[in-house]
């Protein structure tokens, strides 16, 4: 299953990439591959922005805007003002962020 | 596996940790107030079946089997807020009989997620490390930083992990990778972060294939039986709101120039209301239920399409709600479809797949439709009342 077209965030320079293979390593839909000895994006489409590439790849190759895919976040984040985050308990709905410290 | 759905404990702040007192490092408070005996540990958990021992001292043991309250629990957090207790205590734990050589598997402090990983070491001797990730799944941990570099470094100086075994590699599922940072652990504690594949399932398959994930170890799915079991946790908090929505419905069809009618609220409301369960059953089980066999990859036109499906089903097809003249009828079909579609996006919070990108692109578009067949749908309902008193 696919997402939306054409609005993922994830940037990949090649020029940084060192060929390691992390990111094919920690993408939870092969949204990256090698090819040689640089990995390439098979397809930007698969990507969720989760922000496990980024987050493990030495050489910054990877850069992503990450954050939850939930309608319930981003709402609050719209009232809120604040950045989309977990926050629904399930029961009172969620106060986005800013209940936790 | 929920994402986004299984997640925060923080009511009234019972996340802040303690203020420390000063120079008194985390991992002493952690290793040293907070860890229960083990005897603790078996009175209040009944898969803690022992303790093995170790060069820094006793360790629980846990059993790989499920007992009837493994299976309660695990069925009471999926239906509603008894996931945010459902905990076990931090640490290290046991399972068969590990040793200086046992691999090191890593895990969040929600029981459920501890649950399906000692399951699926079933004649493995191991070592499961717990992270306090406050009751959260790995996955929603990861995103929020609970189940993260810094926590993983200090669980593993203050279980003394480097006493414990002598290799320096610890197994890592692979969605932890949001927030793990396997370069800073390696840094800091030396030792070697192997992300696991993302299924708790797939362990000893990957233990076997030499710690190498294949393929499709790699990958998340999202199977017809993935999505149903989340789908509790859609229909709960659609019907939390569903009273408000009844009631003003029985006001709008119960007001008459002569007061309010308790007979016309009833038999004007009725359709309406049961349109609207008809809603959220399109909205929160039909359409996750069906998600891929939808055409189109938006939620809210995945929804929007399931829903005036079901409305045409019963206005149109079965007949089933007879009194509806065309101004009624025309509510029903912008207003109930929107209803579905709603919903529906909220499923979004619960997929293995939707980003935050796409989610916004949605709102930004559906939001302001929305808004108008709200308002249509209330200024023709107005419409039909005024017609109904022979005003116009």
């Amino acid at each position: 299953m696919k997402y939306l077209a054409d609005v993922t965030t994830i940037e990949y320079n090649a020029d940084k990439c060192t060929g390691c293979g992390r990111c094919i390593e920690v993408c939870p839909h092969g949204v990256f591959d090698m090819n040689g000895k640089k990995a390439f994006i098979t397809d930007k489409d698969l990507c969720m922005e989760c922000g496990a590439c980024a987050n493990n790849c030495e050489f910054e190759a990877i850069s992503v805007d990450y954050g939850v895919g939930c309608a319930a976040a981003v709402i609050n984040s719209m009232i809120s003002g604040g950045e989309p985050a977990c926050g629904c308990s399930g029961d009172d709905g969620g106060s986005s962020s800013g209940a936790c410290c | 596996m929920d994402i986004n759905r299984d997640k925060n404990t923080e009511s009234g702040g019972s996340c802040c940790p303690p203020p420390q007192p000063a120079g008194m490092p985390l991992k002493f408070v952690s290793s040293s107030l907070s860890r229960p005996l083990v005897s603790d540990l078996r009175e209040k958990y009944d898969c803690v079946t022992g303790s093995v021992e170790s060069l820094a001292g006793a360790v629980p043991r846990v059993s790989t089997a499920w007992s009837s309250s493994d299976r309660l629990g695990a069925f009471r957090s999926r239906i509603g807020a008894y996931r945010m207790r459902y905990t076990i205590p931090p640490g290290l734990y046991a399972v068969g009989e590990p040793t200086k050589g046992s691999d090191v598997f890593v895990t969040a402090n929600y029981k459920l997620s501890f649950d399906h990983l000692r399951r699926a070491l079933k004649g493995i001797n191991g070592w499961i490390l717990v992270l306090d990730t406050k009751s959260i799944n790995v996955w929603c941990a990861a995103g929020k930083g609970t189940f993260g570099t810094e926590e993983l470094i200090s669980r593993i100086e203050s279980t003394k992990l480097d006493k414990i075994v002598e290799h320096r590699r610890i197994i890592v599922p692979q969605l932890g990778a949001v927030g793990v940072n396997a370069a800073t652990v390696k840094k800091r504690t030396r030792f070697r972060v192997e992300f696991g594949p993302v299924r708790a399932d797939d362990i000893s398959g990957f233990v076997e294939n030499n710690y190498k994930a294949t393929t499709e170890m790699r990958k998340i799915r999202f199977g017809m039986r993935d999505r149903v079991v989340l789908t509790p946790m859609e229909i709960n908090p659609a019907m939390k709101k569903f009273p408000q929505f009844a009631l003003i419905v029985l006001l709008i069809f119960g007001i008459q120039p002569s007061g309010i009618l308790f007979q016309d609220a009833l038999w004007g409301g009725l359709p309406f209301i049961l349109l609207g369960l008809l809603a959220v059953f399109t909205g929160a089980f039909l359409t996750p239920a069906l998600l891929p066999y939808v055409p189109f990859r938006s939620f809210a036109v995945k929804g929007w399409i399931v829903g005036i499906f079901a409305v045409y089903l019963l206005v149109d097809h079965l007949h089933y709600i007879p009194t509806m003249d065309s101004y009624l009828k025309a509510v029903a079909y912008i207003f109930f479809p929107m209803m579905s579609s709603y919903i529906a996006l909220q499923f979004t919070g619960s997929t293995t797949y939707t980003g935050m990108s796409g989610v916004k692109k949605e709102l930004k578009l559906g939001v302001p439709v929305y808004i108008v067949a709200a308002t249509v749908s209330f200024i023709v309902t107005i419409f039909h009342k005024l017609v109904v008193w022979g005003v116009i």
